[in-house]
């Protein structure tokens, strides 16, 4: 739209030279465009036709017995579970930093903001890791642990805090930036109205913040329910106990079960693209929010 | 201004406090364990692990294969944000949706799919095989693996810059009488380096530590295929503590130092917008 109105404007004043330095020439468009979808077909279209490919290809009746049993059913109740108790926290969280954040002047604000954003900064083996270190049998809190029965690694509640630490930044790296472009105009407001903090919450910052917090959800959700190296690393692979619908699709490859484990990883490939779709229609609302 | 809000907005404590509070128990204390462990090792211990001939054919290989992923990313992502800010094609708006496709994709099912393209038998795999192109379990699977994972970022940091110049390469060029390369070369590429950088970095930090989609197309072989993240993993398997945290120490380490370095490059490209904006 713009660029159609500046192109105007531009030939009205001295059309050759600006054609010349602002189109490319017929040929390196070809190119480029040539180059660009020859990439975006083999990286990301063929790969993702390959799945749904090899899903079917032992047939219907194999497809659905893969994501039918017990064990596949196991799985995704598991992964379900550890997205509900993730997402609700880190999105919690999110919001609270966000409010601190954007709202207010302190010390250290800065060093905050980089902090939240470590975990991204920290390979999913390492995040991983850190728990075993911690709650693993010969770690920190492990002889303490073993006493008194409780199992954090190679049990849920290990999935649920490496998948909690890898996605803990998601919503608040969403909302800062949201909020602080916002400002606090209408939120004062309320106040001095008389509201109190709650009602200002649910009736002022929840409704202007909410695609935003969504969004964030969204691809926290994504990330939770996929993540791979991590959980790995803490879940000891119990099947029908400890594994995840990503360590499940893991077993059945190595087992050489192609056909079951590319139609279990269709499930995560339908997740990918409904949060692909939902990424897309709330950018969209939000740019049209903030333009209206 | 700040002390303002800070007399008449509600919460501040309550929710910085929590904040904190949660940032230390989920995120601080579990890392600063690792810390805390590598310092119990003695030197002989840690050096032993650290530079080991297999951990230094690991390092060398996620490097190189990083470095090499994120090369081919700044080369196809600059191409493909451009083609995406600048022409106008059927299918633009898909292809944009779809460049998200990394990030939303599990790396396990893209380790898998990947495996299974590049195998002999696989789509691409048999077109390059009497070519006598070997990817899946060479290095070479490794570097693609990692190309698709780092996709996305060059194409995101570079993608807003290029939105946002299209009015001041108009006037530069107005002036100037400028022809299209040297447009490209005196207007576009100064302001856009930063950003191409910036993605360029953060592909090859994100590759580092990539597990998921590398493990099944590696072949996981010591010394010839095995990346650092897998070695971590192998050594936690053969319950050898010590030797994955002494590597592990020294991935969050390089990590770190690339983070911050990727900080400073992001204060300069927003100084540069600010500046161009400053100006006008």
């Amino acid at each position: 739209m713009t660029s159609a109105a500046f192109e105007r404007d531009s030939r009205s004043v001295s059309p050759q030279s600006v054609r010349a330095a602002l189109e490319d020439p017929r040929w390196l468009r070809v190119t480029l465009i040539s180059v660009a979808l020859g990439f975006v077909f083999l990286f990301l279209f063929l790969p993702l036709a390959a799945v749904f490919s090899e899903a079917l290809a032992g047939g219907l009746s194999v497809y659905w017995h893969a994501i039918s049993e017990p064990i596949a059913r196991k799985a995704i109740l598991l992964t379900v579970i550890v997205a509900c108790v993730s997402v609700p926290l880190n999105a919690v969280f999110g919001v609270a930093a966000a409010w601190a954040i954007a709202r207010f002047e302190f010390r250290g604000k800065n060093l905050l903001i980089t902090l939240i954003d470590l975990p991204f900064a920290v390979s999913p083996v390492i995040s991983g890791l850190i728990f075993v270190l911690l709650f693993g049998a010969q770690g920190v809190f492990g002889p303490w642990l073993q006493a008194h029965g409780i199992k954090i690694i190679f049990a849920v509640p290990g999935i649920v805090l490496a998948t909690t630490f890898i996605t803990f930044p998601f919503v608040a790296r969403e909302l800062i930036p949201l909020m602080q472009e916002q400002g606090s105009e209408e939120e004062e407001a309320a106040i001095s109205l008389g509201a109190s903090g709650w009602q200002m919450f649910r009736r002022v910052t929840l409704p202007n913040i909410r695609l935003g917090l969504l969004y964030g959800v969204v691809l926290l959700n994504a990330r939770a329910m996929g993540e791979f190296g991590a959980v790995s690393v803490v879940s000891g692979h119990v099947r029908g106990l400890t594994n995840t619908i990503p360590l499940h699709v893991e077993i059945l490859y190595n087992e050489y079960q192609t056909d079951a484990a590319f139609a279990v990883a269709t499930l995560l490939a339908f997740l990918a693209l409904v949060t692909l779709i939902a990424k897309r229609a709330l950018e969209w609302h939000i740019r049209k929010e903030t333009e209206s | 201004m700040a002390a303002r809000r800070n007399g008449v907005l509600p919460g501040f404590g309550l929710t910085l406090g929590f904040s904190i509070l949660y940032l230390s128990l989920v995120v601080l204390v579990p890392l600063s364990a690792l810390f805390f462990r590598s310092a119990t090792l003695s030197l002989e211990e840690f050096s032993a692990a650290v530079f080991s001939a297999r951990a230094l054919a690991a390092y060398k290989l996620s490097f190189g294969a990083s470095l090499a992923a994120a090369l081919a990313n700044a080369f196809f992502g600059l191409a493909l944000a451009w083609v995406l800010t600048r022409y106008r094609f059927p299918g633009r708006d898909l292809i944009d949706a779809f460049v998200d496709l990394p990030f939303a994709l599990p790396t396990a099912v893209a380790g898998i799919t990947l495996t299974t393209l590049l195998a002999k038998n696989g789509w691409l795999g048999r077109i390059l095989e009497p070519l006598g192109i070997e990817a899946a379990y060479t290095p070479l699977g490794v570097a693609i693996a990692l190309t698709f994972i780092g996709l996305p970022f060059v194409v995101r940091s570079v993608q807003p810059v290029l939105e946002d110049l299209e009015a001041e390469a108009e006037e530069a060029a107005e002036s100037l009488g400028a022809g299209r390369l040297q447009t490209f070369r005196r207007v576009l590429f100064p302001a856009l380096w930063p950003a191409l950088t910036t993605g360029t970095a953060l592909a090859f930090a994100r590759s580092l530590g990539e597990y998921g989609s590398v493990v099944f197309i590696s072949g996981n072989m010591p010394l010839r295929t095995e990346i650092v993240p897998l070695l971590i993993v192998t050594k936690l398997e053969q319950y050898d503590y010590a030797g994955a945290t002494a590597i592990a120490t020294v991935m969050l380490v390089t990590s770190f130092v690339l983070l911050l370095a990727i900080n400073a490059l992001q204060a300069i490209g927003r100084r540069r917008l600010a500046g161009a904006g400053a100006s006008e």
